[in-house]
């Protein structure tokens, strides 16, 4: 080792511009895969962060038709729990986070003043708010239990239709007219950017006790039942529940899926998760190949260095220079231009992700969904790798053919 | 491995060839470029190899300088069995036995003439301290006490080639190979190494030198012929062959030799 290290520095000093060419090349290629692999981690933050806006480990749940006869009943009837089951579910599954039932109505004129907007009324109970994040501006607050109790007409607004009725100024506490009967304004919903959604974004409805809603449009049949869990493994177990309870109690077999046609955000989220590993995978790969690039570059070079230097290895070996003392000083070489190439890719490269970071992602519908770049470790520790193994590679190679050079063939003649 | 000179008796030759054969097989054509070479050379001597080219020198040097291996045949350098030796080994008995001195000079041009000497040593594994003792000793023994520092390209082709000779000796081997060391230079410094060789000899080295210039071989102690793969001839020089040589020479090749002598006294 101590040899190789000699006769590293002996040969080090020479051609300054190819070795600066060849860093650069390491260099760029590092800047393309931590570039690119950030990218994918801050798509993969966004996603997840955008998917989880709509709400976790829920279960949506479109009441539809029976596929399958049951105790001597047909198939096709339709099966519509009402309001009342949100309670009678929530009785006998207390190992559910929240039950939700919701109504709706369609393009139902909200007024406020001169100003009319056609929006979607949502009647549901009041842990709603928390399980689908309705999260309130400061100032104000999402329904209560009592409010639905006591049938009280007070309405939360999606942030963006609160914005087309009520401008810029803050609605809370103002009165809007929902299908011409007047509602207080109790709280308008923060920004999120949602991905999952059904029936239409939660920026855009407006939503109101289901008590109220009964009185006030006399339907108590829910279009859509939503079931919270507590943790991810509950899904599948609780999913048959709800279907033996109401299988039970509206007569249809507890096994026909087509009763309750089901979206399992666990399931989804689980496919979710797959897709941003395979983004990542391919963006890490194309990335790697620009690295590899770069390491093509640094074994030609020292493929070059070689053949530039077959006297002088022949000379050495004549000398009596084992192997490694004549492969060792490449691969070193290899390395350290890839090191330094590395080293001097990670800062542009942060410098680059610091600066994307520095512009605003609010307002910004690109950044909303794209995310910010993100360095991690486990990027760092790929890129380190594969940097490695390149640099091994592009010096190992060029330096196993120098040491098969023939010392008998090179030393005699000019 | 045992150490060369628990291996040497007195009495055994440096070099010892038996029937040495070589044939280069490349697949289509088997050339046989030694049939057969019965050699040996004893602690001391001076012998010149010569022959036109095509007859296998270059091979039998190749083979003495353990650059490559017989194809049959046995061969011991220094009592040690050069044979089934890996590429490593071979590099080992290279550095500790063998002092190579080439009609290119073949120094490293980018490290000075001091670093070039201490390379044979750097691989014999000689501590730092040692080497530069040693190194300083040979370049004041060729006569270039003053040029340690000078790079390679810096030197004249005499100069150089006297560095090739302290690297040879760096690690006070076994035998002095040299081939056609004299082929690059003009007469005076020709003679001038042939001078410094000559003082070698005296010293009780061993030399083996390769050539086709018969006035250098003459100088030698002995000449070995080699024709078609074969020894033809092998013959100590008698004087009035030596005589003949120093007057066939320019008084200038007397002179170096002069110098020389002083130089290295």
């Amino acid at each position: 080792m101590k040899v190789i290290w000699q006769m590293f520095l002996q040969s080090a000093h020479i051609a300054k511009k190819r070795a600066f060419l060849t860093i650069a090349a390491i260099a760029w290629g590092t800047v393309a895969i931590l570039l690119l692999l950030s990218f994918g981690e801050g798509l993969k933050i966004q996603l997840n962060k955008n998917r989880r806006a709509m709400g976790e480990r829920l279960a949506v749940m479109w009441p539809g038709e029976t596929t399958k006869p049951w105790k001597g009943l047909p198939a096709g009837r339709p099966i519509r729990p009402t309001i009342d089951d949100i309670e009678y579910l929530s009785a006998r599954m207390p190992e559910l986070e929240a039950v939700i039932g919701e109504i709706y109505s369609w393009r139902t004129a909200l007024g406020y003043g001169a100003k009319v907007v056609n929006g979607r009324v949502v009647g549901t109970n009041a842990v709603y708010g928390e399980a689908r994040k309705h999260y309130p501006v400061a100032g104000g607050r999402f329904f209560s239990d009592v409010d639905v109790s006591e049938r009280r007409r007070v309405v939360f607004l999606g942030d963006e239709i609160a914005a087309d009725i009520f401008g810029k100024g803050d609605p809370v506490g103002k009165t809007l007219l929902l299908s011409n009967s007047p509602f207080t304004v109790i709280g308008v919903m923060q920004k999120k950017t949602q991905m999952g959604m059904y029936g239409g974004p939660d920026s855009k409805h407006v939503v109101i006790p289901v008590s109220t809603f009964k009185a006030l449009f006399g339907r108590e049949r829910l279009n859509v039942l939503v079931l919270q869990v507590k943790k991810d493994d509950d899904m599948k177990m609780a999913l048959r529940r709800v279907n033996e309870l109401l299988g039970a109690k509206y007569g249809y077999d507890p096994n026909d899926d087509r009763v309750l046609q089901t979206w399992d955000t666990v399931k989804s989220g689980k496919i979710t998760a797959n897709i941003t590993i395979g983004i990542q995978l391919f963006l890490g790969i194309i990335g790697a190949l620009t690295l590899l690039i770069g390491g093509v570059g640094v074994a030609n070079i020292m493929y070059a260095v070689v053949k530039e230097r077959t006297r002088e290895i022949g000379v050495k070996m004549a000398l009596g220079a084992r192997s490694a003392w004549i492969t060792g000083p490449f691969v070193l070489e290899g390395l350290l231009y890839t090191v330094l190439g590395g080293v001097a890719g990670l800062s542009i490269a942060m410098v680059i992700i610091a600066g994307l970071g520095l512009i605003p992602a609010d307002g910004n519908k690109v950044m909303e969904f794209l995310g910010k770049p993100t360095l991690s470790w486990q990027i760092g520790v790929a890129t380190s790798g594969i940097l490695g193994l390149i640099g091994l590679a592009a010096g190992y190679f060029p330096a196993r053919r120098a040491a098969l050079i023939d010392p008998a063939q090179t030393l005699r003649y000019e | 491995m045992a150490t060369r000179h628990e291996e040497i008796r007195a009495d055994r030759p440096i070099i010892e060839m038996v029937d040495i054969r070589k044939v280069y097989d490349t697949g289509k054509v088997k050339v046989e470029a030694l049939k057969g070479i019965d050699l040996s050379v004893a602690k001391g001597e001076f012998i010149a190899i010569v022959g036109p080219s095509g007859s296998g020198k270059s091979t039998l040097m190749n083979l003495i300088g353990c650059l490559d291996t017989a194809t049959g045949g046995e061969f011991r350098i220094g009592g040690e069995l050069v044979k089934g030796l890996s590429r490593d080994q071979l590099a080992d008995v290279r550095n500790r036995r063998i002092g190579f001195v080439f009609q290119a000079f073949n120094l490293l041009p980018q490290i000075s003439a001091a670093e070039n000497v201490a390379m044979p040593m750097i691989f014999g594994g000689v501590p730092a301290k040692a080497r530069k003792e040693r190194v300083a000793e040979l370049m004041e023994k060729v006569g270039l006490g003053d040029r340690m520092e000078h790079k390679p390209t810096e030197l004249s082709g005499g100069q150089m080639q006297r560095v090739a000779i302290a690297r040879a000796l760096a690690m006070n081997p076994d035998i002095v190979l040299a081939d056609e060391p004299t082929g690059n230079l003009d007469t005076s410094s020709g003679g001038d190494i042939m001078g410094v060789f000559l003082d070698l000899w005296k010293q009780g080295r061993t030399l083996v030198v390769i050539t086709h210039d018969m006035a250098l071989a003459r100088r030698a102690g002995r000449i070995v012929e080699i024709r078609d793969g074969r020894i033809v001839r092998d013959a100590a020089v008698g004087p009035e062959e030596g005589a003949a040589s120093v007057s066939a020479a320019a008084g200038a090749h007397v002179q170096g030799l002069a110098s020389t002598a002083e130089q290295a006294a």
